[in-house]
Order: C-alpha cells, then structure tokens, then sequence
C-alpha cells in the first residue's frame, strides 16, 4: 500500500516545472527534506571553509611568503574557524539529528515541523549574513571587509575602537541568529524524543543515537546560551555605548573570555557526540554484535555532558588565574577523559570477537577511533596547566583541536555518510572511490596534522602571519600544506562518489546492511510520512527481532 | 519504489508520553535560564566596579508595587488555566485580562522607572558599569514580559472570538509556563539588583 502512495508521487514529480519543485523544497516542513537540506548547506559552507584553509595553509608554505597580505590572513582565520564551528559542523550534525532521529524512534515527524523550518532558514541567513561583510562589511564607505577577530573574537580587539565599520557587527548578528536557529532544532530534538517516541521504545530501548542526541541538544540548550547572552553584551558595548567589556570604563576583558568558553568548550562536546552517536550505530552493524555496554555507553555520555560544562577555564590558563582554578580545570578536565575512555572501551568492546567487514563506514569509524584516541591524549597533554604555560596559542594546540575536529568529528561523519547515504538517496556510494577517499584522506590527514604538532613544539605561535627561515618549521610546514591538499583531493572524491552515485550507484532497497534499528524497515528513501502505521518495539533491535523471531533480544533485555 | 515496507508489529494502546508543547517549552525556559544567568553574574560581577556615579544605592528605589503587581499575576494565570480546564470560560477570560493588567502594569512600572533614572538622575546605559548591567539585565526581563504580553494579548483576542475552549487548556498551560518562568526570572533580577545589589 504504502509504496503505491510514492510510486505515484515520483511519476508527479518528473512532470512538474523545476519552479514547483524549489517551491516544495523552499516550503518544506518534512524533517527528512529539512535534514537534507541542512546537510547540502553544510557541504557547500565546507567547501568555502575549505578554501579559506587552503588560502592560509598556501601562505604558510614557505617563509616570508606573501601570498595574501596580513588583513587578508587575519580575516581568512576568522572565517575559516567560524564558518567551520557554526555553519558546517552544527548544521552537518543537526541535518543527520532531523533525518534519522524520527525514523528511528519510529515517530513521522519532529515535534515541531514549523519550528524546524524556522531554525533552518534562520541557520542559513546566519551563514549568508556572516559572508555578506566580504561585501557589505565596511558599510557605505567602500569595499568589503569580512570579520578579522579571530573565532572567538576576544575584548577590546572587538570594540568599536579596534574593528571600526561592521564587520564584527556581521560576526557578531550572524551567530546570534544561527544560534537561535541551534536552540530551535535543540527545543525540537528534545521534545521529539521525550514526546514522539513509538509505543514500547522506552529509554532504554532507544537507539544509542537517539541518546546522544538527545544529551547532545540538552547541552546546545545550556551551551549556547551564554554565547547569545555574550553577543548580546557585544552588540550593547558597540552600539549603546555599554562598558561590559570596555577596560577603560572598569569592565574586564576576561569576562568575555569566560563568556565565550562557557560556550566554547562545551560546544566541543555538542559536535563531538553526535558523532559518537555515528559510531555507536556503525560500529556494531559491522561487527555483526550489538554494542558492548549499553547502558554504560548512556551513561558516560550524560557524565561527559555534565563535567564538560565545568573544563572550559582551561582556555584561559595563561590569563593568570589563581592556583586554585588552576588545578580546578586541570582536574575537570583530565576527568571528562574517563568517561570518552570508557566509551572508547565499548567500542572495542563491540568489535572484540565480531566478524568485522571492513566497508567504507567502518573503515572511517576505525580510523576515527584511533584519531580520537590520540586527540584525546594531546587534550591530556594540554590539560594539565603548566604544560599549557608553554604550549598555548602555540602550533600544538592548533594540531590537538584539528586532530579532534578533522580525525574526530570528520571522519565519523564521512562515516555516517557512507552508512546512511542508501537510505537517504536510495542509492549506494560506490565502495572503490569510497576506499579511495578514506585513505587518501588517512594519508593527507596524518601527513598535516601529525607533523603540525612539531612546529608548535618548536615554538611556532597560531595566526602567525609569516616566520624567519632557519627556525626548523619549514619543511614541516611545507609538508603540512602537501597534506592539506592531498585532504583536499580527497574531499573531491567523496564529492564525486556523492555526485557519481546518485545517478548511477547500485539501488539500495530498504536494508543493504542487515542493520537492526527502525530506520531500515522502511523504504529508500523513506515516504514523507515515514511508517505507514506506527510500529511496536520489543528491543533495542526491533530489526532483529523481526528477522530472527526464533531468537529476539526482547529475550534477554 | 522496488521495495515495500518491511512489516514491524503495530500500534497498541496504553502508551503515553509527555505532552511536546511542555517539553518544548521547558526546553526553552532551561535556555532562557541559561541567558539570564550570564547576565546575572556580569551584574554581580561588576558590582561596585563602576568608576564613576551614579551608584546603585544613590539613585534605585525598590518597586514594590509593581512587583507585587508581577507576582500576583502568576497567580491569576494559574486559576485562569484551572478554570479554563474545568470550562468556565467567560471566568476565564476574566482573570486572563487580569493577569494582562497586571503584567501591563509591571511593564508600565519599568518604563517609569528608566524615565526617572533617565532625566532625573542622568543615568544612561553609557554612563558606567552600572547603567550598562542595570538596564541590560532588567530590560532583558522587561522585553521578556512584553514577549509574554503580546502572547498574552493574542490568546486574549482568541477568547473573545470564541476560539479558546477546554480543548486548547493544554497549551493555554504552555504558555502560563512561561509566564511562570518570567515572574520567576524577576524574583532573582528582583534580589540580585534591589536587594543585594544595594
């Protein structure tokens, strides 16, 4: 019956002018069209980012370079780090949530569809705002001038009087919108999976991606917050002539600091988990055994998400705090190492003795685990404050958060492409270009961010501009910039592979990897009212129990 | 499609879950905290730091009216949602317009405030410290009333239209929670900026 409904649907579609088509899509309050949508707005902001690190990793070449001038470097960082954190990743991350989060608690809808589109459009003029100072930034005076604060756009270097015409006021507008679109879709994440869970999917029987997602919108609630507040306090110093943060007047510089980090560092963990959530789904499909510690892997996530709302001062170790916030931070934060342990643990947990096929997903699942792992090992590192002393705005914390970002988030998320791609397109990725993208990935991600550990090491300070030949940093940094194109080249590839699939890939069906969570039962891609009639779950793995009614988890859970 | 959807069990009864609206709506009062917070603390952070006057206790004067007026109001939403619940609704839109009155009034009271601190006392939000946390922490409440005010106003038009009956009383219940949430929002402003602030 149900697939009649979409038979026919499609026949429409190849009919209709593509102005029809724009409009559905424009108007659209269907998660799985809005998640898409995310998704391809992310993916175009990844190739601007991109572009922007090439710029900088061009400039830093090869000493005394002057392939950009100093204000365009400047502004370049600014930009690639920003449009990075708010218009790639939370988007990406938010699109996958709006996608898989209703198809797989079995609900056909999020709780508020309107809201959803709301905080998508909302999410998307953030994004052309911010890139509308490259034209508008300096106002009716002249050309453009995109933000040059750096991401996190520290006091006073962000008053009127060191960033005169608008481009912090562009910086400043467009995170503020985006992040009300991000509590939007966290409002709507939450309330869909306390509300609109299908009969007998209790909490503990609910995928682990549905959790994390769910711990991961709990924190964009609290984390994001304090940055619209702290944007906020921007804009009233700018344009009100307030003194928050004007030292001049008795405000504190350091107050923004705090501000911004009680944003920024748990807005690691907001990207980060998400894309343990990737893992957790993927990981045991291709192991062919359900995840090792379900309940143990739920509850090191909420731990996560409670002491990393308590690291952030370690941002902020060289501003001279006392000793006693000093070792605060430095405890917290080797602490959160325990539970991302703990969950590292599961994963081989998960793997130990399964019979692992090694396709593109998993390929890129494993290669995050050992990324992670080391990221996790250089924040260690950098937790404990002394190190920090020598360390911070050096080279090496530039290697440790990309290693988080790139080898971390990255790589699960290309994961979490090759694995739900099917299901979304209703085509497969080809496997070969797929392999060819993780390693050449592989090969360009170590070759950049292994090596840039060193130049930091050596002393070599982030945002330099250009540096002195002869201090040891520049074949390193030659070598770095090979690896960022080689990651480039691979990037490429998977564009292709998405391109080249989607109008030739082998289909999918409704199950191409014997998966056991709900979003498989339906078809690829799913109808717009997702579940025919709204199924019944017995287990952590209704799929399973279908396909092996002589032997259902609902045995044993 | 080539393929059908697989066939999971059905729909029995005997489930039930929070409602959304509430959820959603707690979900935004934790965010709004959130907000509230960092202005709280950058109030009490740079208590007494302000290089020059006006100080705190030189010029604010404790609106003890109008926050009575505040918090009654949170009272006569609570009875008006029970007794749109129980379907007295010409009851009521009574209390509604109440509660509307009232949190008029606090608005009302706020505005009156900033006039005297304004022309009077020359206290701006450029002044210092204490202009630039004082009128940022308490207009961030006031625009929150006038946001609950518009709503307020809104599902009073309905009422009187005759489009609000015992159907809608759960999400008149959403909305008293917010309203809940604002009253609450000006106990801590309240404390914070008139009591230990001076």
């Amino acid at each position: 019956m149900s697939s009649d409904a979409i038979a026919i649907q499609t026949a429409e579609a190849t009919g209709r002018p593509w102005v029809a088509t724009l409009h559905e899509w424009v108007t659209t309050v269907d998660h799985k069209r809005l998640g898409v949508l995310y998704i391809l707005y992310a993916l175009f902001f990844l190739v601007i980012g991109g572009i922007e690190a090439t710029i900088i990793r061009i400039q830093l070449m090869r000493p005394h370079n002057e392939f950009v001038s100093p204000q365009v470097f400047n502004r370049m960082f600014t930009m690639h780090g920003t449009t990075m954190i708010f218009f790639v990743a939370m988007p990406i991350l938010f699109g996958f949530a709006n996608y898989l989060v209703p198809l797989m608690i079995g609900a056909r809808d999020m709780a508020f569809p309107r809201l959803n589109a709301f905080s998508f459009w909302l999410t998307a003029f953030g994004g052309l705002l911010l890139y509308f100072s490259f034209v508008g930034g300096s106002g009716l005076y002249g050309a453009g001038n995109a933000p040059d604060v750096g991401w996190w756009a520290y006091a006073p270097l962000a008053s009127r009087a060191f960033s005169p015409g608008h481009s912090s006021d562009y910086w400043t507008i467009a995170l503020l919108v985006s992040g009300f679109g991000s509590i939007g879709t966290a409002i709507n994440i939450v309330a869909t999976i306390v509300s609109m869970r299908c009969p007998g999917m209790t909490l503990s029987r609910m995928p682990l991606l549905a959790w994390m997602n769910l711990v991961m919108s709990g924190m964009v609630l609290l984390a994001i917050s304090p940055l619209t507040a702290a944007q906020i306090m921007l804009l009233v110093d700018r344009y009100l002539g307030g003194n928050f943060f004007d030292t001049q007047a008795g405000g504190s510089a350091t107050l923004w600091m705090h501000f911004f980090w009680i944003f920024g560092h748990p807005e690691v963990y907001v990207l980060i988990i998400p894309c343990f959530a990737f893992a957790s789904e993927i990981i045991p499909v291709f192991s062919r055994k359900p995840i090792f510690g379900y309940p143990v892997m739920v509850g090191a996530t909420v731990c996560i998400a409670f002491v990393s709302m308590s690291v952030w001062a370690h941002h902020m170790f060289t501003i001279g705090m006392s000793s006693y916030a000093n070792s605060f931070f430095t405890i917290t934060t080797m602490a959160v190492g325990v539970p991302t342990g703990i969950k590292i643990f599961n994963w081989l947990g998960t793997m130990w003795g399964g019979k692992i096929q090694f396709k593109t997903p998993m390929l890129f699942c494993i290669g995050f685990l050992f990324q992670f792992l080391i990221a996790g090992l250089t924040g260690i590192m950098l937790a404990s404050s002394p190190f920090d002393w020598q360390l911070s705005g050096s080279y090496f914390v530039v290697a440790h958060f990309h290693y988080v970002i790139v080898g971390g988030i990255l790589f699960a998320l290309f994961g979490a492409f090759y694995y739900w791609y099917p299901k979304i397109t209703g085509r497969m990725l080809y496997e070969g270009l797929g392999k060819l993208h993780f390693w050449l990935f592989v090969i360009g991600f170590h070759l950049t961010f292994d090596l840039m550990h060193i130049p930091g090491l050596l002393g070599m300070p982030r945002r330099i501009y250009t540096y002195e030949p002869g201090r040891g940093w520049d074949t390193l940094n030659f070598l770095v910039t090979i690896g960022a194109f080689v990651q480039g080249i691979a990037t490429l590839v998977f564009v292709a592979n998405l391109v080249i699939s989607y109008f030739k890939g082998r289909r999918a069906g409704n199950d191409p990897w014997d998966a056991w969570t709900l979003e498989w039962s339906v078809s690829s891609p799913p109808p717009a009212y997702n579940f025919a009639s709204i199924p019944r779950v017995a287990s952590r793995r209704p799929l399973w129990d279908l396909k092996h009614p002589e032997d259902p988890d609902s045995h044993y859970e | 499609m080539s393929t059908l959807a697989t066939q999971l069990p059905e729909n029995s009864a005997g489930w039930k879950l929070p409602y959304r609206g509430k959820v959603g709506m707690a979900c935004l009062i934790l965010a709004e905290s959130a907000i509230f917070t960092i202005f709280v603390v950058a109030y009490l952070y740079y208590l007494g730091k302000s290089l020059s006057g006006p100080t705190p206790r030189e010029v604010l004067e404790t609106p003890i009216f109008y926050t009575i007026c505040l918090l009654s109001s949170t009272l006569t939403i609570h009875i008006a949602g029970k007794l749109l619940e129980s379907g007295r609704r010409v009851a009521f839109l009574g209390l509604w317009l109440l509660t509307l009155i009232l949190g008029a009034l606090f608005l009302y009271g706020t505005g009156q405030e900033w006039h005297r601190l304004i022309y009077e006392r020359g206290l701006t939000i450029s002044t210092n410290l204490f202009g630039t946390t004082y009128y940022s922490l308490v207009g961030l409440h006031a625009f929150h009333v006038t946001a609950g005010l518009i709503m307020l106003t809104i599902v009073l038009l309905f009422g009187l239209a005759g489009r609000v009956g015992q159907e809608q009383s759960a999400r008149i219940d959403v909305l008293s929670l917010y309203w809940h949430f604002v009253d609450a929002v000006w106990v801590v402003v309240f404390t914070v900026v008139y009591v230990l602030g001076r």
